[in-house]
């Protein structure tokens, strides 16, 4: 921390060491977490306050990560567990989408998978291959799964909290480009923010911008823009992606009548189609111009030279916002 | 040639019940011998009925039990009611001793989402039969470090069966049992046949126990269809694990004397002269000699039990016939803590779907 101000990665650290602190059921695991502090230093310091037996080094097996965090749920633990990268996620799917989603609902209530797995997620810092994935909407399609996605730190650290917290399994992506940027005061006062909530983050009356994860940065960046010529943008981070707070979607779209959705993950199937789609059946009439979506194409992340042609820029959400304004 | 691992072996009784050597002591307990025989005995009746309920459609696909009820009886047996299992979908036989009932066991593979509630408080940490293969490894690890983490003196026991030991989840949760001494028994009912795949050509390795040589602990066969190996056995395990010397594999050899599942027709893949083979070598028909052999049982016995046990079987199938249909409600009430405000559009329309759909009985 520096100038008493923290980055979004001091806020997950800050916010495991709160969730800790207060609930002893709360245990951390997963590869390199304890004496490391976790290959991007997220857990650091958890291992000296909290001992071993919480916080805790595993072999190196994402499956089992997966499976045995259900089992420790079960048991009335809260099991904090991180994947390295969301590359590396999917070898975990099974037990997230057939067993932690859905032991609730298949014991009628009776056992519970109060867990919570964090991962980093995103292009944009020059990673190896496999270390920059935004596949999101795979887990966002998952009944029973809750998915939330910060892009400040400030929400790091609630909805860190809300997550640890809530009864459900949860699934925590944390945007890696938004790490060590833009450092924000922040008071560790243990406050949550609500899961199920967007969050309005510039107040407008011409155009909605939709986003979440690290295209936040640049979706504000192009609202600072579109206010230089006049156009009063307002920008909503989803940050909860699952469930959806489409209620604020909705109202927004209603009062500006121009929508521009954009995220870092590839189009097709994206959560940019789920919310395009509900607010076409909400609000089809109120609209003046088609919604427009700035993504990543459907093709993988690409090796780092090339990944910033893969990310949406302030540029492309101009265009786009440019196109929905002057539609007629 | 394969590395040779020598592991024990262990069975009492020869197939035609014949003693082979010195029983252990608690084998003198001839009520313990007895309940045993008794929950064989009810296990195989109420198997056989809901083989007969699907057969008539009153319930959907069903994986019997038949031929390796020795080994759930001998898990239900030693286990405490403070242990929690975590089973797959083979495992009528130990779900009956654990509490749960036999409507509900009918109800959920009926299809009724009431029959997970297992109402009975002894079951109550324990969880539902496991459909994905090996999986349950995994949450039994997690239950196992549970304990270990709180320093309770309780052990999980997870079940599978042979074809489960080739899947990553499997070895997984072995590695981590073992790298992390956990008090969890893994119970292998090896029943030879994996659907349509022969345990010989499911594995290379000689025996399945000695995966747990890899992972660093211990791991040994017995004879899943005597009934008082497999009970020393699993007593041995679930001991050494709750004092804290770590997990066990225990290898169950049995035999799967019926289909894989209802769904299932096993004429297609073995011969009928293999299935007469191993049904000599079944366990209720075993323990029945010996204690016939040792003076304790006779027909007058045998006869009323099996009247008082198909009393029981009928009574769970007449509470299953008349429970009535279930609320439209309980396919969301348990998807989420709380229902999410924002998904309340969708749950009116299902209910919505519902009232529409009452009184057009085509689709129940």
């Amino acid at each position: 921390m520096s100038n008493g101000k923290v980055t979004l990665l001091e806020a997950v650290n800050l916010a495991l060491h709160r969730a800790m602190s207060e609930d002893e059921n709360v245990i951390v695991l997963g590869e390199d977490v304890g004496v490391n502090g976790g290959v991007f230093r997220a857990t650091q310091g958890l291992r000296d306050s909290f001992g071993f037996k919480r916080v805790i080094d595993s072999p190196l097996a994402e499956t089992m990560l997966g499976g045995i965090v259900v089992g420790m749920a079960a048991q009335g633990l809260k099991p904090v567990v991180e994947i390295q990268f969301m590359g590396f996620i999917y070898a975990a799917m099974e037990h997230l989408v057939s067993h932690a989603s859905r032991m609730r609902n298949r014991t009628r209530g009776r056992i519970t998978c109060p867990m919570v797995m964090r991962t980093p997620m995103g292009a944009g810092i020059r990673a190896p291959e496999h270390h920059s994935e935004s596949t999101e909407a795979l887990f966002a399609h998952i009944p029973g799964l809750r998915v939330v996605i910060p892009s400040s730190p400030a929400r790091a650290y609630g909805l860190l909290l809300a997550a640890i917290d809530d009864p459900d399994p949860v699934v925590f992506l944390e945007p890696t480009r938004l790490y060590r940027m833009n450092p924000q005061t922040l008071v560790d006062d243990g406050k949550r923010l609500p899961l199920d909530s967007c969050f309005t983050l510039r107040e407008g009356s011409d155009i909605t911008l939709i986003s979440w994860g690290a295209s936040v940065m640049e979706t504000l960046q192009a609202a600072t823009a579109l206010a230089e010529r006049g156009v009063s943008a307002e920008v909503i981070d989803v940050a909860s992606i699952k469930p959806l707070d489409l209620d604020t979607l909705e109202a927004s779209v209603r009062k500006t009548g121009r929508c521009v959705i954009v995220h870092e993950a590839p189009r097709s199937c994206g959560v940019g189609a789920e919310i395009a789609a509900s607010l076409y059946e909400r609000v089809l009439l109120d609209l003046q111009a088609p919604i427009q979506r700035v993504t990543a194409p459907d093709i993988p992340p690409p090796l780092y030279r090339l990944e910033l042609l893969y990310m949406p820029n302030v540029e492309d959400i101009l265009q786009a916002c440019d196109n929905v304004l002057q539609f007629s | 040639m394969p590395h040779k691992v020598e592991l024990p072996y262990t069975r009492f009784l020869s197939p035609d019940g014949q003693l082979l050597g010195d029983l252990p002591a608690w084998a003198d307990d001839f009520n313990l011998l007895t309940r045993l025989y008794r929950q064989m005995v009810l296990t195989r009746l109420f198997d056989q009925k809901a083989v007969a309920l699907q057969r008539t459609g009153r319930i959907g696909t069903y994986a019997p039990t038949l031929g390796q009820e020795a080994i759930g009886v001998a898990v239900g047996s030693v286990m405490h009611a403070e242990d929690v299992l975590i089973p797959y979908y083979r495992d009528t036989a130990v779900q009956l001793m654990r509490g749960v009932r036999m409507e509900e066991i009918l109800l959920y593979w009926g299809g009724d989402e009431r029959g997970s509630d297992f109402a009975e408080p002894a079951a109550a940490q324990d969880f539902p039969i496991c459909v994905p293969i090996a999986t349950q490894a995994l949450h039994a690890c997690g239950v196992a470090s549970a304990f270990k983490i709180r320093g309770e003196h309780r052990v999980a026991v997870t079940t599978c069966g042979d074809g489960a030991t080739s899947k990553g989840d499997f070895l997984e949760a072995l590695n981590v049992a073992g790298a992390w001494q956990l008090p969890v028994v893994f119970v292998v009912n090896n029943n030879q046949w994996a659907i349509s795949v022969p345990r010989r050509i499911q594995c290379g390795a000689p025996t399945l126990a000695q995966k747990a040589i890899g992972a660093g602990f211990h791991g040994e066969q017995v004879d899943g269809n005597d009934m008082l190996a497999v009970y020393d056995r699993v007593q041995a395990a679930l001991e050494r694990a709750r004092h804290g010397k770590g997990p066990v594999l225990l290898e169950c050899l049995s035999y799967r004397l019926g289909d894989h599942t209802t769904a299932d027709d096993a004429t297609r893949y073995r011969s009928a002269d293999e299935v007469k083979q191993a049904w000599l070598e079944e366990p209720i028909k075993r323990l029945q000699r010996f204690m016939v052999g040792q003076g304790v049982w006779d027909e007058g016995r045998e006869q009323a039990l099996i009247s008082e046990c198909q009393g029981l079987v009928q009574r769970a199938v007449d509470n299953f016939e008349a429970a009535g249909t279930q609320a439209p409600e309980s396919i969301m009430d348990h998807v989420y803590a709380q229902w999410p405000a924002s998904l309340a559009g969708q749950r009116e329309e299902l209910l919505e779907r519902a009232a529409r759909r009452a009184g057009d009985s085509s689709h129940e």
